[in-house]
């Protein structure tokens, strides 16, 4: 047996208490700060629950057809869609697909800057990175249950747990993307007198792009991950479908709402990395940049 | 110093490391380069260079890699702070420059071309030309216009559109040197700009860059390592070695009177007939009449034929006034090397 150094029960119950407190007298305006990500995200899927939905079949495989310039991927894309919605499962891969773009935008919002900054400072690098390893290694119910207990059960403690997962690659890739541009580019637009503005947005960022773009994929890919999980918390959508059959032994359910969340994971792995690559090609720097 | 100097570095001493200062004091009281490495950690790149390049020459500076060659080019235009010593240019000292004042002298005094280009991928050839006039704030119609032009002199119309990725080694240089030169400022520094590229479009460059010289009269700062594009490209050249001056001078100068033995061994591969010119070794007799004469800017290789049916030659100057005369036997001891060989 460990010998018991100190006692730590007072700090658990100290940390327990904390939170009552903070739920208690915080509670309110924690949920009136969260209220405009409630909002992105219902807008986000009435808007898409609105558009018909061989309209949104349509539009995928276009932007797919962009993003390749050639004709498998919509093929896939448009079987993919038709499949989940011969299973029944439409309106859920929709409350899915909503849940995965809030998060997708909202985590690009605080993300990107965040990646800039800790580009060009080693001290907030050094401080945000063992953050960021937490937030990957943490499992999602420790922090979970603090969420939930924050806002209640709900769409919005699934999309905060959900931001917390995947925000990490796409601040980890923004960083290195851009302290991975040339140095010799850098250093001719300083040259030139470019003032910093014009350095981050005329060539940094720009040059950093691809990069980022690998990050927005793992971010979207670690959001559909996150699905299952959320929808333990009220999220809805493929994951409750999983859940239920799980529930209920219902094997079938189970199995094809799994079905559903592998073909958006493919959709939208193959249309963001396709840009990355079109992107990299116009650049003209290597595959292997990472 | 001159007037005709436009660039002046003062006693530059440049020591990379965490504390500068302590190698700065070191070095001062006499400690040599390597000891005060070995001694405190810090790398001296740098160590009291001083030279001034005159307004409208070609100054290069020739060394060997890691001699500070790229740190000291990097001082003129302040990518680089100097740990201690000046950089005066057109009469300013740059150091005391304010973040905008400096921007706005990098904007419109001075341009750069890089080793490795340092091109922008993501843009088009054209875009790229025109990014020094975008950054200096030019409307977009006259910075095309400008770059249009620029392309057109480098020999890249037709290729506007591309991207850098796209042309080969040869034609990204001349980009980056059309986006310097697009710039219209006096200063025109130039990093090893041709050294990444081989040998025969090496050779066009030069020839390029020596005849858009003849018409701009710019004054360039060139650094490379080889010293033969030295001696070809040079008004002037000062050599570098582990961070200290070593001799400044006209190609001539060097090649006849090389200051030590470092010099000697660059100077050992050198072709002299090329390199020596008729008027850094003539005779000084004007007078006496001459059946043939050659220009003074003319090299021992272009007068070593006539020596088949002349014991001399007179030699003149551009207005085709007697300034000398030239014998055999002086081209010969300029040819044969310095003490090297006699003993
Ligand atoms: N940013 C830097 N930090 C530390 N040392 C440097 C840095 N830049 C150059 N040096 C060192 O200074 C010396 C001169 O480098 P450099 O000016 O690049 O030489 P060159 O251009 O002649 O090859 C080298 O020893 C190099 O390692
Ligand atoms: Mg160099």
């Amino acid at each position: 047996m460990f010998p018991e150094i100190i006692e730590t029960r007072p700090i658990r119950i100290w940390i327990d208490d904390g939170l009552d407190w903070m739920v208690k007298n915080w509670g309110d305006a924690f949920e009136a700060g969260a209220y405009p990500l409630l909002v992105l995200l219902n807008s986000i899927q009435k808007f898409l629950l609105f558009v018909p939905w061989w309209m949104i079949i349509f539009v995928l495989a276009a932007v797919a057809f962009l993003a390749t310039r050639r004709w498998a991927l919509p093929i896939v894309v448009v079987v993919a869609l038709l499949l989940v919605g011969v299973m029944e499962l439409w309106e859920d891969a929709i409350k899915t697909m909503a849940l995965m773009i809030a998060a997708t935008l909202t985590t690009i919002i605080f993300a990107l800057p965040m990646g800039i900054a800790m580009s060009r400072s080693a001290l907030l690098r050094g401080i945000v990175r063992p953050i960021l390893d937490l937030m990957q290694t943490l499992p999602s119910f420790v922090y979970l249950i603090p969420v939930v207990m924050i806002f209640g059960p709900g769409k919005v403690p699934a999309l905060i747990a959900t931001i917390i997962y995947a925000a990490p690659p796409l601040v980890r890739l923004t960083d290195l993307g851009i302290r991975l541009v040339d140095r010799e580019t850098m250093e001719a637009a300083q040259a030139f007198g470019a003032t910093p503005r014009q350095k981050l947005f005329g060539v940094q960022i720009p040059l950093a792009l691809p990069t980022i773009l690998a990050g927005i994929n793992q971010t979207t890919m670690m959001a559909l991950a996150m699905v299952v999980i959320a929808s333990m918390i009220g999220a809805g959508g493929l994951g409750y479908q999983v859940l239920q059959g799980i529930g209920r032994l219902e094997v079938s359910r189970g199995l094809f709402a799994g079905l559903g969340i592998v073909a958006l994971a493919i959709i939208f792995d193959r249309i963001t990395q396709a840009f990355g690559k079109q992107l990299q090609e116009r650049i003209g720097l290597s595959e292997h940049k990472l | 110093m001159s007037e005709r100097a436009i660039i002046e570095l003062k006693n530059i001493t440049k020591i990379f490391g965490e504390s500068p200062e302590e190698a700065l004091q070191l070095l001062k009281k006499g400690l040599s380069k390597s000891d005060v490495q070995a001694q405190s950690g810090q790398v001296v790149a740098l160590n009291d260079v001083s030279l001034s390049v005159n307004r409208g020459e070609v100054f290069v500076v020739m060394g060997l890699s890691g001699s500070g060659k790229s740190t000291l080019i990097r001082h003129i235009n302040r990518l680089i702070d100097p740990t201690s010593g000046s950089v005066v240019v057109n009469g300013r000292d740059i150091l005391d420059m304010a973040v905008e004042d400096l921007r706005t002298y990098r904007r419109t005094e001075i341009a750069m071309v890089f080793q490795n280009f340092g091109l922008l991928p993501h843009r088009s050839v054209l875009e790229n030309v025109a990014y020094g006039l975008e950054i200096r704030g030019v409307s977009k119609p006259k910075r095309r216009k400008t770059a249009f032009e620029w392309i057109e002199t480098v020999g890249l119309k037709g290729y506007e559109n591309s991207r850098p990725h796209e042309l080969s080694g040869g034609q990204k240089q001349r980009v980056g040197l059309a986006r310097a030169l697009a710039m219209d400022s006096e200063v025109l520094l130039m990093d090893e700009a041709f050294s990444a590229l081989d040998p025969l479009i090496r050779s066009d460059m030069q020839e390029q860059l020596l005849d858009l010289q003849k018409k701009l009269k710019k004054t360039i700062f060139f650094i490379t390592h080889d010293f033969n594009e030295a001696i070809r490209l040079g008004d002037r050249v000062a050599l570098l070695n582990e961070g200290e001056l070593v001799q400044i001078g006209r190609p001539e100068e060097i090649i006849l009177q090389p200051a030590n033995q470092y010099v000697v061994d660059f100077v050992r591969d050198v072709n002299r007939a090329r390199v020596i010119k008729v008027g850094a070794i003539m005779g000084k007799d004007e007078t006496t009449p001459c059946e043939v004469a050659v220009d003074q800017s003319a090299s021992c290789e272009d007068v070593l034929p006539l020596f088949a049916t002349h014991d001399w030659v007179g030699v003149v100057n551009e207005k085709n006034e007697r300034v000398g005369s030239i014998s055999a036997k002086q081209v010969i001891s300029a040819l044969a090397r310095h003490q090297a060989t006699i003993s």
